[in-house]
């Protein structure tokens, strides 16, 4: 194909370099080391662990149920004022009439929910296309890197957006299928070149010489030592993965369920909607975004500097 | 070379026949489209059907594709249902408001990403740096809708600064001639116009350029700092060379070559940032026209060839970077 | 003028040599035509791109805006109402039988082409519609084949022929008598073209190309009608439309030189751009800016309300949704005053029936079901429908004028559907990928929501369009009782008898079939800046521009 594919590829194929040179124990230990003298990568992972306890810890962390609809709060509720703080609402009210700050609560739960299958579900098939093409080889093979090609060829934004265009039905999953479909080729490019380089390594090499059954070589050998570069690049995919949320639900072609408290439904929607009336509608959640799409992109560079051999001094 | 581009011509031609082929058989197996969306709610049923056996929908799909492939490799894209001009017409005018805007995004992307990552990385872990990082990275957290709103909201209300939308004051008589504004008015030398359409460039633009700016000087920091650290500038450094010396031969030469590639590969995330972009700004070019025949209208002509357009300009700009690429640096040769 | 700054500066610059004239207009005598020339320009911010500037070929609101500017009907409205006044027509009136119809055309009345309007070239135009070719053409004239019923050999068709009794005198008769008239002449769709320039840019010629099609230059470049401006160009780079001051105009000229209609789609970017001072005028303010923008000192001018949001009930899918106390128990269920508090854009009131009250035939005194969850949850269990789990289909990607924001409606009933014990099963659907078919061709939902603005003063436009036939959307042949009483409402030709009828129809519809509950009425608004006068906000959202001038 092309040197712009070539380059998105070839940085992903370092990254698969890194980690499969890194593939020894006490060198990933080294890695690991650098990781936590790191103090980016560290704040990252401050923000993402905040972030998940908020996020598990939801309904014993939020005041109220997202969902209701208080009276005390659709009493002075019209569609141009939006009543601010009261007595057991700390951050006032959403445009239904429900307790804003239990929204946000939970909408740590929901965006880890849509990021974290987003994100999966791209590893899933990726890591399932980047096995079978690894493992079988051949014109498989071929046929596979083809297809990942064109797809890592498009912007990312522009495929789900066209993906939730020709979905005939629009729901969160339509959202979360578009943001995950992007990643799709990373994951698959990346699980492959990994699962080349191994298959040459040592280990496999011996456990192929003992006789072991091939099914067995990738599922207990070379997958497992392929997962550190698959990690670094879900690390990093998540915050892309929350923003496109975000920008869909901006689009109209969100998920439509504005039951939900998803950080990015609730920006691209009401708060783009009430920004005049109630600029914390689109603050909140605003910065929330970013605060959780910087601590990944931290962690995650940190991660993928930790492994650069080059910083192995 | 001539070879090389003959051959991706011949790619190109198969591949965009096979996706438009795709497209239009997912497209008819969609609910509602165009017949729900040229009909308003106030039609008949007899309506419905006069309008389904007018665009042929009754036919058998194969007769249906029939029709439509010629249409294709004749150039004839069809009507925009919500405006009924040909599709070719609005995408052609739609296409250069698109440019102006992108190439204005990367040469305030280029123009200042550069430099502040070269600086960056000549004061490795000094304040400047450690301020550059942290702005970059929030640059690339933001959702740039959001950041197109607050400078909306900041820049064009209370202070009149710039203006909210459009790419033209209302009611401006300028003369279209390429279609880009600024440039029209070079070449008409209607220098008003050129300097209006200037103004109303500048939000847009610094919007679309956020995130291709971060990444840019992120780039051309790690890369200036490999540069320094590669033996040959330790060399020169050594051999008592002036700083500007190395600075301009081997420093900036060197790292620039990664920075090239990033500024191709941001051109995807150009056309990603300008859909989001152009409706904050209500500009119109081809992010607003896929929002507009996504969204509420179900365009599905217009669709189909904004998509086979992003196909081909996504192969041309890929050729352009391989061949710009082969002629800063004779190493790489073009397969 | 190309720079803003200049432009703005120009403007003052009018602004105080107007203002010096009329202060010392005793110093000047250069002969200066002040007041008409100097009329300036108004700006409009519409919110989306017209199809086309034929007014038979369209059926939507922003297309109507220009051609209603270009064009006039035989009838028209008050400004700032839905009565009926005379337009190209002084006068008209019909025999006993409703069939035929005579109107007394205005003398001196000239087309933008010069020629002359008379009764021949209102017959020209009734013929035209009438013999129209092809079914691609056939197929856009939307609103013609709802009111006239179809086309030349068909049975249904409702014109039969129009004579020219003499030059100001045209005689229209129809097959038989439909209550749709003469309210339906006022429709922006029948307005009158210049028969000359049809034939000369051939407007007849539609042609499909591809999913879409193809309109003549009759259409696209010269809209030819006798109104008080003239076509001055769509500017399509920018979203600009602009007309020109007719100078030969018949009636009052129109008191600026220009008028731009400017497309913004984004409500927040019209905001914006009135603020910023760019435009004079936007239709359709986030319902949540109006309040900030009056404080502003900006003119909200809202519609009389003439439209209706309904949440639709199909009683095909599921048994229990026939009998008649489950969908009282679902009008119980809506705290309809709360979503009208919470929801409703300014001006908002509660629906009690399918019209708002200045429409023929409103009846005050329908039952109400004022909100009770008690009331709801008895008559669930009295018809033995507890646990009731319905399907309820909500449009996205669209804004209405009766319903701005879809997703927030449907999550309010929703929520009180619940809390009546009613379960709920939301299914989003876009508006045309989806939403229509779903619900309107397949009738696939429960429960939906949709609604409507009214075209002309008739209640057979709003009861008859929803209830007057077998619909999919609510379960096809539900109640023939309804569609005959209706039917026999809408065939009435003397008109206290039609009042009285549909009085009727509307009590029935509310206590005995019940095959929808009304929402609200939800009046659309206009924003001007102070310095517009004179802009009428119409209820059919048929704002007419010659009135407005720009003072300062």
């Amino acid at each position: 194909m092309s040197t712009l594919a070539e380059h998105k590829r070839r940085r992903i194929d370092e990254l698969t370099a890194r980690t499969a040179e890194a593939g020894g124990v006490s060198l990933l230990r080294d890695a690991g080391r650098r990781l936590l003298r790191d103090p980016t990568a560290i704040a990252g992972a401050v923000i993402i662990l905040l972030f998940l306890i908020v996020a598990i810890f939801a309904p014993l962390v939020a005041p109220h149920d997202p969902v209701q609809r208080f009276p005390e709060l659709t009493k002075d509720l019209t569609v141009d004022s939006v009543p601010g703080a009261t007595a057991g609402h700390p951050l006032g009210s959403d445009p239904l009439g429900r307790d804003f700050a239990s929204r946000m609560i939970y909408g740590a739960r929901q965006t880890l929910f849509v990021g974290v299958l987003a994100t999966l579900i791209g590893l899933l098939f990726g890591v399932l296309l980047g096995a079978i093409a690894g493992a079988v080889g051949g014109w498989v093979d071929v046929l596979i890197m083809r297809v990942t090609d064109v797809m890592l060829a498009l912007p990312s934004l522009l495929l789900a957006i066209t993906l939730v265009a020709l979905a005939s039905e629009s729901t969160q999953w339509t959202v979360i299928i578009a943001v995950a479909v992007v990643n799709v080729p990373i994951f698959a490019r990346l699980l492959r070149g990994s699962m080349l380089a191994q298959r040459e390594s040592d280990h496999v090499l011996a456990a192929r010489a003992l006789g072991v059954k091939r099914r067995h070589i990738v599922t207990r050998h070379m997958l497992p030592n392929s997962l550190t570069a698959v990690i670094v690049q879900a690390t990093l995919t998540f915050a892309v993965a929350i923003l496109d949320a975000a920008a869909l639900s901006f689009l109209g072609l969100g998920d439509p369920d504005i039951n939900r408290a998803e950080w990015g439904l609730m920006l691209g929607v009401d708060g783009v909607r009430y920004l005049e009336v109630r600029p914390e509608l689109a603050y909140y959640p605003a910065v929330a975004i970013i605060v959780v799409a910087l601590g990944f992109t931290l962690l995650g560079e940190g991660m993928r500097e930790a492994l650069d051999p080059k910083n192995r001094r | 070379m001539v070879r090389v581009v003959s051959r991706r011509l011949v790619q190109l031609s198969v591949t965009l026949i096979a996706l438009m082929t795709l497209v239009f058989f997912w497209l008819r197996s969609l609910p509602g489209g165009p017949v729900d969306a040229l009909l308003g709610e106030r039609a008949t049923p007899q309506t419905r059907e006069a309008l389904i056996r007018a665009l042929g929908y009754d036919q058998p799909i194969h007769v249906q594709y029939g029709h439509f492939l010629k249409n294709v490799v004749t150039g004839n894209f069809g009507n925009s249902i919500r405006t009924g001009e040909p599709v070719t017409d609005v995408i052609s005018r739609a296409f250069p408001a698109t440019i102006e805007l992108a190439l204005a995004a990367i040469i305030i992307a280029v123009g200042l990403g550069i430099p502040l990552g070269y600086l960056a990385a000549r004061h490795r872990g000094r304040l400047l740096d450690n301020a550059t990082i942290v702005v970059t990275l929030i640059g690339i957290s933001i959702p740039i809708f959001f950041l197109g709103y607050l400078l909306k909201d900041w820049l064009t209300q209370g202070v009149h600064l710039f203006p909210p939308s459009g790419r033209i004051s209302t009611g401006a008589d300028n003369t279209d001639v390429t279609g880009f504004f600024v440039l029209d008015g070079i070449l008409t030398r209607e220098w008003d116009a050129s300097a209006d359409a200037l103004w109303h460039l500048v939000l847009p633009a610094v919007t679309l350029a956020t995130i291709p700016l971060a990444i840019i000087v992120r780039i051309t920091r790690a890369s200036v700092l490999d540069v320094l650290d590669e033996d040959y500038i330790r060399t020169a450094d050594a051999k008592g060379l002036r700083n500007a010396t190395i600075r301009k031969r081997h420093v900036l030469r060197n790292g620039l070559l990664p920075v090239v590639t990033t500024i191709g590969l941001q051109t995807g995330a150009l056309l990603a940032g300008a859909v989001l972009t152009e409706k904050v700004y209500n500009w119109g070019g081809l992010g607003t026209l896929i929002t507009d025949s996504i969204s509420g209208s179900r365009d599905y002509p217009v669709l189909q060839a904004l998509i086979l357009l992003a196909a081909v300009v996504f192969i041309v700009v890929n050729l352009v970077v391989d061949l710009s690429y082969a002629f800063i640096d004779p190493r790489v040769r073009v397969q | 003028m190309r720079a803003p700054r200049t432009a703005i500066a120009a403007g003052v610059i009018a602004a105080l040599t107007i203002g010096v004239a009329g202060c010392a207009e005793s110093d000047r005598d250069n002969g200066e035509d002040q007041g008409n020339a100097s009329g300036g320009t108004f700006v409009f911010a519409g919110a989306g791109d017209p199809k086309n500037f034929d007014p038979i070929f369209n059926d939507d609101g922003e297309s109507f805006r220009p051609i209603r500017q270009m064009y006039e009907t035989l009838v028209t409205h008050k400004p700032g109402t839905a009565e009926l006044t005379g337009g190209l027509a002084e006068s008209w009136s019909n025999d006993p039988t409703g069939k035929v119809w005579t109107f007394k055309l205005r003398q001196g009345v000239k087309f933008h082409d010069g020629t002359a309007l008379d009764a021949t070239a209102v017959c020209a135009n009734f013929d035209r519609w009438y013999n129209m070719k092809g079914e691609a053409a056939q197929s856009q004239m939307i609103y013609y084949a709802d009111v006239f019923g179809g086309f030349a050999g068909s049975p249904d068709a409702v014109y039969d022929n129009c004579k020219a009794q003499d030059a100001s005198t045209a005689v229209v008769t129809m097959t038989k008598y439909k209550g749709a008239f003469p309210g339906a002449f006022a429709l922006t769709a029948f307005s009158i073209a210049s028969p000359a320039a049809i034939k000369q840019y051939d407007a007849d010629t539609v042609t499909q190309n591809g999913d879409s099609f193809s309109y003549s230059a009759f259409a696209t470049e010269h809209p030819t009608g006798t109104g008080a401006f003239t076509y001055g160009g769509w500017n399509k780079a920018t979203g600009e439309i602009t007309l020109n001051r007719n100078a030969d105009y018949w009636g009052e000229k129109a008191k600026v030189d220009k008028v731009i209609i400017k497309v913004i789609k984004d409500e927040n970017t019209r905001k914006q751009e009135l603020r910023a001072g760019t435009v004079q005028a936007i239709d359709f303010p986030a319902p949540a800016d109006r309040k900030a923008l009056a404080d502003e000192g900006y003119e909200v001018l809202e519609r009389p309300a003439f439209n209706i949001l309904y949440l639709g009930i199909n009683q095909k899918n599921n048994p229990k949704l026939k009998d008649l106390r489950v969908r009282q128990a679902i009008a119980y269920a809506l705290n309809r005053a709360q979503l009208v508090q919470t929801k409703g854009p300014g001006g908002s009131v509660v629906a009690d029936q399918f019209l708002p009250d200045t429409v023929l035939g409103y009846a005050p005194d329908v039952q109400k079901y004022d909100y009770s969850v008690d009331k709801a949850k008895a008559l669930l269990s009295e018809a033995g429908a507890t646990g009731l789990t319905l399907n309820f289909y909500y449009p996205t990607e669209v804004s209405r004028p009766y319903m701005p924001n879809p997703q927030e409606i449907f999550t309010v009933l929703a929520n009180d559907l619940q809390a009546a014990g009613i379960k709920v099963n939301g299914v989003p659907r876009p508006w045309n990928g989806g939403f229509k078919d779903d619900v309107q061709q397949f009738g696939k939902q429960d429960l939906h929501i949709l609604g409507w603005t009214g075209d002309y003063n008739d209640p057979g436009n709003f009861v008859g369009t929803f209830f007057g036939r077998p619909k999919v959307e609510f379960g096809d042949d539900a109640m023939t009782e309804m569609f005959t009483a209706i039917g026999k409402a809408d065939a009435t030709v003397d008109q206290a008898a039609k009042r009285t009828a549909f009085e009727q129809v509307n009590r029935d519809l509310a206590a005995k079939w019940l095959p929808a509950v009304p929402i609200w009425h939800a009046p659309p608004a206009i924003v001007t800046t102070k310095e517009v006068e004179g802009l009428v906000p119409s209820p059919l959202t048929a704002e007419e521009f010659d009135t407005v001038s720009i003072t300062k």
